[in-house]
């Protein structure tokens, strides 16, 4: 791949930019441009974190931010699958009630151990996943619609399961599962290392294995890929079952924190994951996006919420306003930025 | 040109009859429900239970009605419910000068939004289903920080009038209802601003090249969403007789893209299905009713309703990819 070839004529191009994967060489403006899409999140929350410190006493104390970290663990895995879903173009409206779905199964389970407790919500979810995948990788159907019929099918099946919400499932008291979700290290809780793990493993998925790159690939271009000879069902399949899978655990680590499985929890989730993705920089038309920006979108949210109610002549329908307008604000950037690189 | 990836055509018979079945299910399915209903539902044809049905059904229908045209535009708006809650808090401030200004200071909210949809979609070029979503989180924030985060009793006669009276046996809602269906049936299929709207769901980069004026039309397409939106906000808070911005039209885009997609107007855009909006909306309402009035907990109704949509979808599956 020659860059003179692949270099407009007249173009200023500094010499020695970067080259890219389609062999075209990058001015700096785009350099900046793919700078902001992918580390933006990460310069905004390093911003406001900085802003609310000085604002708030209560703000950098060590309470208060492991307090953020906890509330966002939940959040985290969820938009961890979502951001999976999301690269190879589609998307999954259903985690909002599968993480609810997992947290009754996983009460339920854990009244008979501690592997029942993870094992029942990961098949049932994983199995949702599954059936989404089938639907819309070899149904050939829009992944907006098959998940939001699943969304319903969870949410009916887990009130099913409770007697329409009147009976709650108990998590025993001092079992090693409840123990998962309440434990702490260094004064910090077990999701929270539990979420971050995951997202380690994450990132190795999707940048380092032969299915992260079809991912990837799929998004950007289906067709390609399918030429290539890639495994493009098998990768959309597998997105959407580790999107459920995850939801469902997600529900079983709020069980185990709370100590019962509340059939009401989670609803709009889905559409939190969905802003933490896209503000982390994950483009929704697919192809591009990484696990680190979904992270820092998701602490964004969580740091936005914990301002908020710091401020405490604001309410909390303040924070959906927020959160509504930095989403706006992120997509409109973003769109702008890729415009520009186009 | 061969197509690897298409699947391999079925025999001519059966691709007809799948075609009649992905034109006409919707309706046979109906036809079905209301039959199977006379039989088994006691009372079911009585003027008084389908009047009910009726009232019961119109928010969703008027809103799955500005969907089916952002449907048409390959766009989706998920702020529905949202603009149903600013209505819902925007009437009450106003309500003091009359019913007449907090009408029309509700519906001038809801055009707000639907020009920023709009903006966002067709200038900036976001995709739909963002842009309406930052609106959907939002847009309720927003009302409830107008509402204070209370519900308020309704008590304009004017407006508690729209939710209950009727004209000649039928109420107010249905006729309003009614005569929206006919407007934008009208609109679509016997105005240029309908083709152009079509045309662009089929083909955008081809309208744009063709001289269409794409973004004037889809920012208006998106206001007239959520100016219906608005109306049925309006209409469920008459009913209620009370304006509450933290439930209202929660989760109602969903049964209202359900309405449109099971009518026939496929979500990859450039077809709308008027006649088969309604009947969709009508079709998963009286499933939902059928289901509970058998005693089927409404649990198990959403999961039966869940396999329903799959099913309407994977028969439609394929339709205007090749064919």
């Amino acid at each position: 791949m020659s860059s003179a070839t692949g270099t407009p004529a007249g173009s200023s191009l500094a010499p020695g930019a970067p080259i890219t994967d389609g062999g075209v060489q990058e001015s700096r403006w785009e350099r900046a441009a793919r700078a902001a899409q992918e580390r933006g999140a990460l310069a905004v929350l390093v911003l406001v974190v900085l802003v609310a410190s000085f604002a708030f006493d209560t703000f950098a104390t060590g309470a208060n931010l492991s307090n953020i970290a906890i509330q966002s663990a939940f959040l985290a895995v969820i938009a961890l699958g979502m951001t999976f879903v999301i690269i190879t173009g589609g998307i999954d409206l259903s985690v909002g009630s599968v993480y609810a779905l997992g947290g009754v199964l996983a009460a339920w389970g854990s009244q008979h151990g501690t592997w029942a407790a993870l094992l029942v919500p990961l098949v049932v979810c994983g199995g949702i996943g599954l059936v989404n995948g089938l639907l819309i990788a070899r149904g050939g159907m829009a992944p907006f619609i098959v998940t939001l019929a699943t969304l319903l099918f969870a949410r009916g099946l887990t009130l099913t399961i409770t007697d329409s919400g009147a009976e709650v499932f108990l998590v025993p008291q001092g079992s090693s599962f409840s123990r998962l979700g309440q434990g702490e290290l260094f004064g910090i809780a077990y999701p929270v290392y539990v979420a971050l793990g995951l997202f380690a493993l994450g990132a190795l998925l999707l940048q380092r294995t032969a299915f992260g790159q079809t991912v990837l690939a799929v998004g950007s271009n289906e067709d390609a890929a399918t030429l290539m000879g890639m495994r493009v069902q098998r990768a959309k399949l597998l997105a959407y079952v580790l999107s459920g899978t995850l939801a469902g655990f997600a529900g079983a680590m709020l069980a185990a924190r709370s100590s019962s499985g509340v059939p009401t929890v989670g609803v709009g989730l889905e559409l939190d994951a969905i802003a933490a993705v896209v503000i982390g920089g994950t483009l929704l038309t697919g192809g591009a996006g990484t696990t680190g920006g979904t992270l820092c979108g998701v602490l964004l949210l969580g740091v936005i919420q914990n301002v908020i109610n710091q401020i405490g002549s604001l309410g909390s329908s303040y924070q959906s306003v927020v959160s509504g307008a930095f989403l706006i604000v992120v997509v409109v950037v973003q769109t702008f930025l890729s415009r520009r690189r186009r | 040109m061969t197509d690897t990836l298409a699947p391999p055509a079925p025999s001519p018979q059966r691709a007809r009859t799948l075609a009649w079945l992905q034109e006409n299910g919707v309706y046979v399915a109906l036809a079905a429900v209301v039959v199977v209903n006379a039989v088994i539902t006691p009372n079911f044809l009585t003027v008084a239970s389908l009047r009910t049905q009726a009232i019961q059904v119109v928010p969703v229908l008027i809103i799955a009605l500005g969907l089916a045209l952002v449907i048409g535009t390959e766009g989706i708006d998920l702020s529905v419910g949202s603009v149903m809650a600013l209505t819902a808090a925007v009437v009450p401030l106003y309500l003091g000068y009359g019913a007449l200004p907090a009408v029309l200071a509700a519906l001038a909210v809801a055009a707000c939004v639907g020009v920023v949809n709009g903006w966002l979609v067709a200038v900036i070029g976001v995709q739909p289903i963002v842009a309406t979503l930052a609106l959907l989180v939002g847009g309720r924030g927003l009302a409830l920080v107008f509402a204070g985060g209370q519900s308020k009793d309704i008590e304009n006669e004017a407006l508690l009038a729209l939710g209950s009276d009727e004209l000649l046996g039928v109420p107010y809602v249905v006729l309003v209802a009614l005569v929206l269906t006919l407007l934008v049936a009208f609109l679509v299929r016997r105005t240029t601003f309908g083709r152009q709207l079509v045309a662009i769901g089929g083909n955008r980069t081809a309208s744009d090249l063709a001289g269409l004026p794409v973004r004037r039309v889809l920012i208006v397409v998106y206001v007239i969403s959520a100016l219906l939106a608005c109306v049925a906000g309006l209409i469920a808070t008459a009913r209620l007789e009370a304006s509450d911005p933290s439930t209202i039209g929660n989760l109602i885009e969903l049964s209202a893209i359900t309405a449109v997609v099971v009518g026939g107007t496929p979500l990859s855009g450039g077809r709308v299905r008027i006649l088969g909006t309604v009947a969709g909306a009508l079709l998963m309402h009286l499933i939902r009713v059928t289901l509970i009035t058998q005693d089927v907990p409404d649990s198990a109704a959403q999961m039966i309703q869940a396999a329903i949509i799959v099913a309407a979808v994977y028969v439609q599956r394929g339709r205007g990819t090749g064919q």
